[in-house]
């Protein structure tokens, strides 16, 4: 069949497809010599990455190749190495109590800017990149601590989260919504004392009778001088410091239905060193007790 | 004659062309796809995948949706720079409940593949109305009208019952109750045992800060929200996954 196709064009003096259309003929030219000698290096190449990594798939698994490389073994052992660089820092990290770190120079160093790295990648989306806050999420700089600003204190916070479904040791306080037990106009009143602690309310007339309100409703919890609780994650009402929106409106709407802010557990994502040294960096931006 | 002229056959008959392009391409298909289904290290068993509750479906919709798969992976690569930032590398089990599977191929926002109880409901509300009041830097549109857009789903056990179809194990307990459970894990005030018990690890409660009213922002951040949390990795070796 070739031979009867076998037609070398006049012109060029090159050998034809044997294929016509109309009377137009394709010219059988050879492939360059660069490429056919880089299409058989790619050929050899590929047979010599099926043999020296993992390729063909047999019957249960794929034959793991001479070099026995796995990326997942890989990024484990770089993981260890990291590790190993810190030069035993995290073992005594995670042998220590967070006041013994904060009692070693070089151990609080160390965690301090560790902490504020691991920061950067998991609080800063709500704490703010540098630790300042936002309305809803406290400012971590100051020294208004809602759960203690004690070492331990915010290891503990950090470690099992406040109002995080599904850890145990969650910090949990509610604050109830007081849109039920009280009137607009006591509402209003207990705002403009709240208010008065700290700067001018609107009517100075109601500071008086919101004063004996928040005894009777609030002292509870943000105690009788409105300097708040711990114990409770009650918020010290008597600075200037608002989480939740600043002057009486937003006093009002807290106490008719209150947001609760949440904070994840953190202890199972990043486990307890970490945990350790973010407490130590937390309490080293300033506020620390 | 030789074997290479035969090629003339071939190409003068459309329909032999067909048969053997379809015989090349079913060897390619065999050697490639058929060894995922029977592989161990492409099957590993891990403890804690669950299906979809209703909810967290029909948030993985809205997700689907808006598109969210175009500038967010689910694709935790096994290097060292994403394991630091998002949390253990992705497993194949990981998705296997996922019809189309969401890895995508783009990040211009981060990898969401461990993104459940990372952050509070009430932040991710806050993000999705106005990303840049938590994260000055973000290029995220709003989606601020999820707050206000309410939760429709026509008919959430055929959503299931679908799933079911392609392979997901979704039991005639879970279809029978979907449209209650779609509601009651949204609803703080609801009895949602059955929610927990049907769907472990579910997150239950209000999400978009509003009780009163099931949106779509409860559904996408009650989906987000358990992103990544069902594995248990304390059952989990990391040596016998090696590849």
């Amino acid at each position: 069949m070739a031979d009867k196709h076998k037609h070398v064009d006049e012109v060029s003096g090159v050998e034809t497809t044997g294929h016509e259309w109309d009377g137009i003929r394709e010219l059988n030219n050879p492939m360059p010599r660069w490429w056919v000698y880089s299409f058989y290096a790619t050929i050899i190449w590929a047979i010599g990455y099926a043999v020296a990594y993992p390729s063909w798939p047999m019957l249960t698994e794929a034959t793991k190749g001479v070099l026995g490389y796995s990326s997942r073994a890989e990024v484990s052992a770089e993981l260890a190495n990291a590790k190993a660089a810190q030069a035993g820092n995290l073992e005594r990290i995670a042998a220590s109590t967070v006041e013994d770190i904060m009692a070693d120079p070089e151990l609080r160093q160390f965690a301090i800017a560790a902490g504020a790295s691991v920061f950067k990648v998991n609080c800063a989306q709500c704490h703010g990149s540098g630790a300042a806050g936002g309305k809803g999420f406290p400012n971590l700089n100051d020294d208004e601590w809602l759960w203690g600003g004690k070492p331990e204190e915010i290891y503990q916070t950090i470690a099992h989260g406040v109002r995080h479904q599904g850890d145990g040791e969650t910090r949990v306080s509610e604050m109830p919504a007081f849109a039920d037990m009280l009137a607009p106009e006591e509402l209003r009143a207990t705002a403009a004392y709240v208010v008065s602690l700290t700067g001018t309310p609107s009517n100075p007339a109601l500071v008086e009778p919101g004063k004996q309100l928040f005894a009777d409703n609030c002292a509870s919890c943000h105690g009788a001088d409105a300097k708040g609780s711990r114990e409770f994650g009650a918020p010290n009402l008597a600075d200037a410091i608002w989480l939740k929106g600043e002057g009486e409106q937003a006093i009002v709407d807290q106490m008719r239905s209150p947001k609760h802010g949440v904070m994840p557990a953190w202890l199972q994502r990043i486990g307890d060193p970490v945990v350790k040294e973010l407490a130590v960096f937390v309490h080293s931006l300033g506020g620390g007790e | 004659m030789s074997i290479l002229d035969k090629h003339a056959l071939l190409e003068r008959n459309a329909t032999l062309l067909l048969v053997g392009s379809l015989l090349v391409v079913s060897i390619g298909g065999i050697v490639e796809i058929a060894p995922l289904f029977y592989l161990e290290n492409t099957i590993e068993k891990v403890e804690g995948m669950r299906p979809y509750s209703p909810l967290e479906l029909a948030g993985r919709d809205i997700y689907i949706r808006e598109g969210c798969y175009v500038c967010h992976s689910q694709m935790i690569r096994p290097f060292r720079d994403e394991v630091e930032r998002y949390g253990h590398y992705s497993l194949a089990a990981e998705s296997m409940y996922d019809h189309p599977f969401q890895w995508g191929s783009k990040r211009t926002g981060p990898d969401l593949a461990r993104v459940g109880d990372r952050y509070s409901n009430e932040w991710h509300v806050q993000h999705m109305i106005e990303p840049r009041s938590v994260v000055p830097e973000s290029v995220m549109p709003s989606y601020a009208f999820l707050k206000e857009t309410p939760l429709e789903v026509k008919n959430v056990a055929m959503n299931l019952k679908a799933n079911r179809a392609v392979g997901v194990p979704y039991t005639d307990e879970m279809i029978d109750n979907a449209a209650a459970d779609l509601k009651a894990q949204a609803d703080p005030n609801a009895d949602s045992s059955g929610v927990e018990a049907r769907y472990p690890k579910a997150k239950l409660g209000d999400f978009d800060g509003d009780p009163q009213r099931l949106t779509e922002m409860d559904a996408l951040v009650a989906y987000l929200q358990m992103l990544g949390t069902l594995v248990d990795f304390s059952t989990y070796d990391d040596t016998t996954g090696y590849r």
